[in-house]
């Protein structure tokens, strides 16, 4: 339930990019966002909807690029997608692991209008 | 002219900016802060009653409780002898750094040791915003089960220390310890963790030692 402020935060790092571009119209909004990030996509839409009003954002549509969490066996080496209940590596068992991706939450790109 | 630009901005990088000014306040005034997160009920409030009880003599100590309504915890930790800021979210379910920093300026930060920020209850939210504390605690609790660290890694991966509370329910829960531990030490590799009791206050020691240690070097 902490879409509001991630939405607000979004709305404010993409004016701030679209005006020093001199933008009219923001159309989309391009995020990235990790497996280990807890964030409704939905949700955030709809609190986008309401504070993006009366700006040059309003009716620009969000795009979420997933990212899936990868872990890295430092034992093995091997690179694997971990399963619900078990972390340890699916080749050697080994706990002696690395999350290489899965962390990611950030505003990737805008799409604007001039 | 449809244009695409390049942005690459971490989406909460405001909040995170509040929290290196919070940070900076703390260091400024050579106070100790812990953000202390954990599910509803495994003993956030039990564990810094304790706390203020067995180090008050020696340290000054306040307390900044999060909560999306009431003000239970903040009596609690005021009736045991330390300063208590309450937050009221409002239904919000963490704190943010911009949320603390606004209650900074009702305490006088150059007179304490400690400051315990107390967050909402809650194993998902919390973990995403900083709050510029020096360390992040999480508190499991024996009943809550042993698959948590599988089922909140963004909560597990991020913080300091460990507190496994009511070590005491062992014998009457399922739960296994080698699943458990397994799956914290994978998010979060050498986490000093500290299993104990506010209950029978098993293992309290090692968490006030752990606790004491840093105040002093902080």
């Amino acid at each position: 339930m902490h879409e509001l402020p991630v939405a607000e935060s979004l709305l404010e790092i993409a004016l701030k990019y679209a005006q020093k571009a001199e933008a009219i119209q923001i159309s989309h909004i391009h995020i990235v966002i990790g497996q280990l990030a807890s964030i409704v996509d939905d949700s955030v839409q709809f609190y986008w909807d309401i504070i993006s009003k009366d700006t040059i954002a309003e009716c620009a549509v969000l795009h979420f690029k997933r990212i899936p969490s990868q872990f890295l066996c430092q034992n093995c080496s091997q690179k694997y997608h971990p399963n619900n209940n078990d972390f340890s590596c699916p080749a050697c068992s080994s706990t002696n692991i690395k999350i290489i991706a899965g962390r990611e939450f950030y505003l990737e790109s805008i799409e604007i209008e001039t | 002219m449809p244009d695409r630009i390049t942005v690459i901005e971490n989406i909460l990088s405001k909040n995170d900016q509040i929290a290196s000014e919070n940070r900076a306040l703390f260091d400024q005034a050579g106070v100790f802060t812990l953000n202390i997160m954990a599910s509803p009920g495994a003993g956030k409030t039990s564990l810094i009653e304790i706390t203020i009880k067995k180090l008050t003599k020696s340290l000054q100590i306040a307390v900044v409780d999060g909560d999306i309504a009431t003000s239970i915890d903040a009596d609690r930790v005021a009736a045991v002898g330390a300063t208590a800021i309450q937050i009221n979210t409002g239904g919000e379910c963490h704190l943010d750094a911009a949320m603390l920093n606004n209650e900074l300026p009702k305490l006088n930060l150059s007179d304490l040791n400690l400051l315990i920020v107390e967050n909402v209850g809650n194993l998902i939210c919390p973990a995403s915003f900083q709050l510029g504390t020096h360390k992040s605690i999480l508190i499991a609790s024996i009943p809550e089960g042993d698959d948590k660290p599988y089922k909140y890694p963004g909560m597990y991966s991020g913080v300091d220390a460990l507190v496994i509370n009511k070590i005491d329910l062992l014998p009457y829960v399922p739960f296994d310890m080698d699943y458990f531990i397994r799956g914290v030490e994978i998010l979060n590799p050498g986490l000093v963790t500290f299993p104990l009791s506010c209950m029978t206050l098993d293992g309290i020691e090692d968490w006030l030692n752990w606790l004491l240690k840093l105040i002093k070097y902080e």
